[in-house]
């Protein structure tokens, strides 16, 4: 039985226009392409939308709600704009496919279906970036984000003595949401290296016009610095130990080796792009050296390098959730302007705000970038007996004798590690083996290139492909 | 590892982990029932048996990977949990 929001919808085999992504990118997109008569159908695979910040937006109880601050109740406004427009809202509905033809392969509940769409904003934003250290495969050590799910969605907080460790604005902004909701974090292992703080500095005047985004941050950390959370900077060397469960972290600070007892470590190392579904599809990427991830090539209205497949908000590169939002609606007017409703005029005429929006948030993007700057020598993963692969259990140094082999390729040393092969298909194991095999080789990231992307992007039973094509099968 | 705020839900259902009674609030996630049931991992691996626990409860680790009412391969942190739901820890490929 397919789970649809409210009243079951009789999905189309057509749409004009199918957004894929309910966040805000997805949300503020499908209000302005409906305002505009476009047959739009938007699908996503959580129950309701809000996508990953406004996760949870219509059910939260208000106390929780409360807690977890301003940037989370502005979402409110977003949903409740998009209930009042007319789309055929999908929840409860995975994407499984999608091809240059804009053919698009949906999973709802077991049950797969085929449709089809003159242009697909894929709007399916970003994932925590895998960095793999010793012991980071230990029950008890999850992503910063997981704990801030579990808060967001079902009010489950960690016990008292949590140690959160990484880099990035989403570990200090989750730490502020954990002290008021009462948790004792045990200490805050900030991974930046004192070296950011000059790298970043030169761009600081220019980030200062979009001051408040810094503001916010600086006020983050005054917070946590008043209730009286041990924050250690310039970590380094992380290392989770423990038999069947994390019992310790062990790092360096200060030229010592130090160890904290716990049972949980949330660690983050900022945002990527999720880009399985536009990799399957083809559309072309570069390699980004300041966001460190692969960017789609995008144009400034979000256009892909495949004909009517466009890409907005923290999928497209980070950006954040503000600017998911403007992104969407930028690239919802193009598609209605593909679609002949609107004329070019027209189209330029109502992104005016959006623009300039886009163009004043580059301002504060360098800085950002350049301060929370992950060390190459994370990435690659120097220890090596690290596990890489998750799923298939290759190591780092595996992954180094494939280089040494000759194998200077991430996708031959898939196919002679396995590396990437398993359930989550490479999406927690690409970024680390690029970075390891260019680490080898001596060569750039770029180089060594990125697992070739294929449809099915989640895992189908012959069962469920079979259904799709019954004539071919009986 | 984690504890439920104190929200009195409005409704519960009760479901079995690994054989055990638990009552957990209606519209959680079985990766949320699980971790905060007390539950330190959800599957061992195929190629070496070491435990694994959920890891990013967005989707995209496959780290928590259940036997749900008999199916295998389940990813706990996309299913609902349901009234008499059988949740399992996955052993290996999940397959008897
Ligand atoms: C775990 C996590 C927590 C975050 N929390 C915050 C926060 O608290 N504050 C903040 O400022 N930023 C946060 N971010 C950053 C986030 O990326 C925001 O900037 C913002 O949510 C981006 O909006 P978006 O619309 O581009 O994507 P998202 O909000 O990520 O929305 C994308 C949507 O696409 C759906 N989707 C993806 N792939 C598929 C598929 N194959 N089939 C169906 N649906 C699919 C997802 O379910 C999701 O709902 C978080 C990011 C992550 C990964
Ligand atoms: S916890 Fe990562 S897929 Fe479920």
């Amino acid at each position: 039985m397919p789970a649809c929001d409210g009243p079951t919808i009789v999905v189309k085999d057509h749409y004009q226009l199918v957004i894929i992504g309910a966040g805000p990118t997805g949300l503020s997109a499908a209000r302005v392409a409906a305002d505009h008569g476009v047959d739009v159908a938007l699908l996503d695979e959580q129950p309701a939308p809000g996508g990953q910040i406004y996760r949870a937006m219509e059910s939260i109880p208000p106390a929780r709600a409360g807690l977890l601050g301003d940037e989370y109740q502005h979402g409110r406004k977003i949903v409740s704009s998009f209930r009042q427009c007319n789309v055929d809202y999908l929840s409860d509905t995975q994407v499984w496919s999608l091809n240059s033809k804009r053919e698009i392969g949906l999973l709802q509940g077991d049950e797969p279906l085929m449709i089809t769409a003159d242009q697909v904003l894929l709007a399916s934003g970003a994932m925590e970036r895998p960095v793999p250290f010793p012991g980071w495969t230990l029950p008890g050590v999850m992503n910063a984000g997981a704990g801030q799910i579990l808060f967001k969605s079902h009010g489950i907080v960690p016990n008292d003595g949590v140690v959160l460790a990484g880099s990035g604005p989403l570990l200090l902004l989750l730490a502020w949401q954990y002290m008021h909701a009462g948790v004792k974090i045990q200490a805050l292992l900030d991974l930046t290296p004192m070296r950011n703080h000059l790298r970043a500095l030169p761009r600081l005047p220019r980030a200062l016009m979009a001051r408040h985004y810094l503001a916010k941050g600086l006020v983050y950390k005054k917070d946590l610095k008043r209730a009286g959370i041990s924050t250690l900077h310039n970590v380094s060397d992380l290392h989770a130990t423990g038999n069947d469960h994390i019992s310790s972290v062990s790092f360096r600070h200060r030229g010592r080796q130090r160890s904290i007892e716990t049972e949980l470590l949330l660690v983050h190392f900022g945002l990527i792009p999720n880009a399985h579904l536009s990799r399957a599809a083809g559309c072309e990427y570069q390699w980004d050296r300041s966001q460190q991830c692969w960017r789609p090539e995008l144009d400034d209205w979000g256009s892909s390098s495949i004909d009517g497949i466009l890409i907005a908000g923290d999928g497209a590169g980070i950006g954040g959730a503000r600017t998911a939002e403007h992104a969407g609606r930028l690239s919802a007017l193009q598609a209605t302007y593909a679609l002949g409703i609107i004329d070019k005029y027209e189209r330029d005429q109502l992104s005016r705000d959006d623009r300039k929006w886009m163009h004043d948030d580059l301002h504060i993007r360098p800085f950002l970038e350049s301060f929370f700057h992950i060390p190459r020598k994370l990435l690659s993963v120097p220890d090596d007996d690290t596990i890489v692969c998750r799923c298939e259990e290759v190591t780092a140094g595996e992954i180094r004798m494939a280089v040494a082999d000759g194998h200077s390729d991430s996708n031959q040393v898939k196919f002679l590690t396995r590396c990437g092969m398993g359930p989550c298909q490479g999406r927690q194991c690409a970024e680390a083996v690029a970075h390891i095999v260019a680490a080898a080789g001596g060569e750039k990231v770029a180089q060594g290139g990125h697992y070739r992307g294929r449809p099915p992007v989640a895992p189908l039973t012959l069962g469920q492909l079979a259904s799709l094509y019954p004539e071919e099968t009986e | 590892m984690f504890k439920r705020l104190d929200e009195n839900p409005a409704a519960t259902v009760t479901v079995t982990i690994d054989g055990v009674q638990f009552n957990v609030p209606a519209g959680e996630t079985v990766a949320a029932a699980v971790l905060a049931s007390g539950f330190g991992h959800t599957r061992t691996t195929v190629v070496s048996g070491a435990p694994r626990a959920p890891f990013c409860l967005m989707g995209v680790c496959y780290e928590c990977l259940m036997v749900i009412d008999g199916k295998p391969n389940q990813r706990a942190c996309r299913e609902l949990v349901n009234d008499g739901m059988k949740i399992e820890c996955q052993h290996a490929t999940g397959r008897l």
